[in-house]
């Protein structure tokens, strides 16, 4: 049955349903609902909720919790978000699955608490020290909010990746129906590796980031790499939107692509074939979506620009094209149109 | 022949890389005789620090975790919250657990989380090679306060015993050294009651050891034993701070 929930409690729910063992969270606009949720029902589902002295705390407790082999989770906003991120690299660097909500704030420093999408670089491109991925999550939707935390969680028991779910303010807060009954399948995976206390376990299990040996930690690092290098090919994930025909194809994620979407049905109304690309996982970025023939692409975010540097990448020698709003302002689906227009009516299309 | 002394089952063979006279050797041989006794080594996940003992996940048997330098308590209190009835303990050194993990340690205190920390107080940090620590007494030279630590731009030394038995989350906190046998043998008491308290109370406990750096302080290790008696014991004096359940030792 569908049911009308905040993005942050969706989310919330759907992290219970997945069996998340504890959570450990420090109170920040705009995702604190997720930890009042947690604190209300967690506790009656056999879990833990821990509210930390910090978001470095939180993070590390994840550690621990991860390493001794359970589902954990925190989240936060923006600023927590970059206290997180030494636990998170030291995750990454245990190959410990977990997962990291950020409902993304505007910023830099304490910035404002209205929606943003300007923690992309960070979320993506590592944020924390050391060659490390995150699996990056989009969700664009109070339902894709809850089915992106399952999956989240599937993903990164089966890939031993840390996983990101990079929501914002707006989705984080905003109600939609949305069916709990539903959701993805649980996928559960053995964890030889924890450190639960040895048992029955002739070599104790050890927890660790640190290889003083140059050559060993190479060799580690090259590993992982190669596990990177399969979740590229195997899980880039994203959603189009009338692109067949398409001659301009905006591009955005979350939020941003709910409104280049009325967009793109705008131009479309006025005969201009416009199109539309919503990464639904930013790491792997699907780089796949953007290999075909088209005159530009429109990048649209709520930042100075930062996925459009992975667009471009992808798009090869296409032409990208960038529109974005900052500091906690929408992006306006006028000003989409506007520049949709722009492009169509240089001419060389 | 009759074996009368020898190294505990909870600690590996691999060799120590800890420098002669260093307390960390006899802190994990203290640890490890514990696990031994308790017959817990099955059943315990230890969280090791930044600082000399990071390897200790090479020498103690049971389940280790390596924390960021400071997080030991927080990664602690994650094993313990999925796993209450293990035994979870952190080791850590001054500048892990009084600088940068100093919130960190008061609020696992604070919490009464049912864990146990051991605390290596060598007024050092050993393993970045001797510069000034939290638990560095005044007028001390190091790599850092090439004059002597000056209270008054330098700050004053913590006291972590004094400063967490005015709260209320501990169950037992105590301070031990590590220079004499006697202290050595009262040491040993002090740890095998703070996994007691967290075994039947699930409490927190907490023991700080006062332990010798000869390396850092440009020393024999006869002569940095002599100074934990003679400079350490005066500012950092030994005891048990708080004991709120009075478990009997040996039980
Ligand atoms: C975030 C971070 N800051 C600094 C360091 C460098 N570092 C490694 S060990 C250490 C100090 C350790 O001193 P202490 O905790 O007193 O332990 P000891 O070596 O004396 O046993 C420092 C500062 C680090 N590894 N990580
Ligand atoms: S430097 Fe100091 S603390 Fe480190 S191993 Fe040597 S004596 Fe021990």
């Amino acid at each position: 049955m569908k049911k009308l929930m905040k993005g942050n409690e969706a989310l919330a729910a759907a992290a219970i349903y997945s069996g998340v063992k504890c959570f450990f969270g420090y109170p920040i606009t705009p995702q604190t609902e997720i930890a009042a949720y947690m604190a209300k029902h967690l506790p009656k589902a056999g879990g833990v909720f821990l509210q930390a002295e910090s978001e470095i705390s939180a993070i590390n407790m994840v550690y621990g919790a991860a390493g001794a082999g359970f589902r954990a989770m925190t989240s936060s906003s923006s600023p927590g978000i970059s206290l997180k991120q030494e636990g998170i690299s030291y995750i990454a660097g245990a190959d410990l699955p977990c997962v990291i909500v950020n409902v993304m704030r505007a910023g830099p420093g304490l910035g404002g608490i209205q929606a943003s999408q300007s923690d992309y670089f960070q979320a993506v491109k590592g944020g924390g020290h050391g060659d490390y991925r995150l699996l990056v999550f989009a969700p664009a939707s109070v339902q894709e909010m809850a089915d992106m935390t399952v999956t989240a969680f599937n993903l990164s028991d089966k890939w031993r990746i840390p996983a990101m779910i990079l929501s914002d303010g707006v989705t984080g807060q905003m109600m939609e129906l949305v069916d709990m009954d539903d959701l993805p399948e649980i996928c559960r995976y053995d964890k030889p590796w924890a450190a639960n206390g040895k048992g029955g376990r002739k070599k104790h299990n050890i927890i660790n980031t640190l290889y003083l040996e140059p050559e060993e930690l190479e060799a580690v690092d090259m590993e992982r790499e190669k596990k990177y290098e399969r979740a590229k090919a195997e899980l880039q994930d994203w959603e189009e939107y009338m692109t067949d025909d398409a001659e301009i194809i905006v591009t955005a994620y979350g939020i941003s692509a709910r409104i280049a979407r009325a967009a793109v049905n705008a131009a479309r109304s006025e005969g201009i074939r416009a199109g539309l690309i919503r990464p639904k996982m930013l790491w792997p970025f699907p780089e796949d979506a953007y290999k075909r023939d088209v005159k530009a692409y429109l990048c649209v975010e709520m930042s100075r620009g930062q996925m459009v540097e992975d667009v471009r990448l992808a798009a090869g020698g296409a032409r990208v094209e960038f529109y974005g709003r900052c500091g906690g302002m929408l992006v306006d689906e006028t000003e989409i149109l506007n520049r949709i227009k722009e492009i169509h009516d240089e001419g060389n299309i | 022949m009759k074996v009368i002394y020898e190294k505990p089952k909870s600690i590996s063979d691999k060799t120590f890389h800890y420098c002669p006279g260093c307390g960390h050797g006899i802190a994990h041989r203290l640890v490890g005789e514990v696990m031994d006794e308790l017959g817990i080594e099955d059943k315990t996940v230890a969280v090791v620090p930044v600082g000399c003992a990071v390897m200790a996940y090479d020498y103690f048997e049971c389940d280790v975790m390596e924390a960021a330098h400071g997080r030991a308590p927080a990664v602690a209190t994650g094993v313990k919250r999925c796993l209450p009835d293990k035994v979870v303990f952190s080791y850590q050194g001054d500048g892990d657990l009084a600088a940068i993990g100093t919130a960190e340690t008061i609020h696992a205190a604070a919490r009464g989380e049912g864990i146990t920390v051991i605390f290596i107080n060598n007024t050092i940090y050993g393993m970045t090679g001797g510069q000034m620590a939290p638990t560095t007494l005044p007028g001390q030279v190091t790599q850092t306060s090439p004059f002597g630590r000056d209270p008054y731009t330098q700050g004053w030394p913590l006291k972590m015993c004094e400063m967490l038995s005015t709260m209320t989350g501990p169950a037992y906190i105590e301070r031990c050294a590590t220079d004499t046998p006697a202290h050595i043998r009262a040491a040993k008491k002090a740890v095998k009651k703070a996994f007691t308290y967290q075994i039947e109370r699930g409490a927190y406990s907490f023991v700080e050891l006062l332990c010798a750096c000869p390396t850092n302080w440009g020393m024999t290790p006869g002569e940095a034993r002599d100074r934990v008696g003679s400079e350490m014991i005066p500012y950092y004096p030994l005891g048990i701070f708080r004991d709120i359940c009075d478990i009997k030792e040996g039980k």
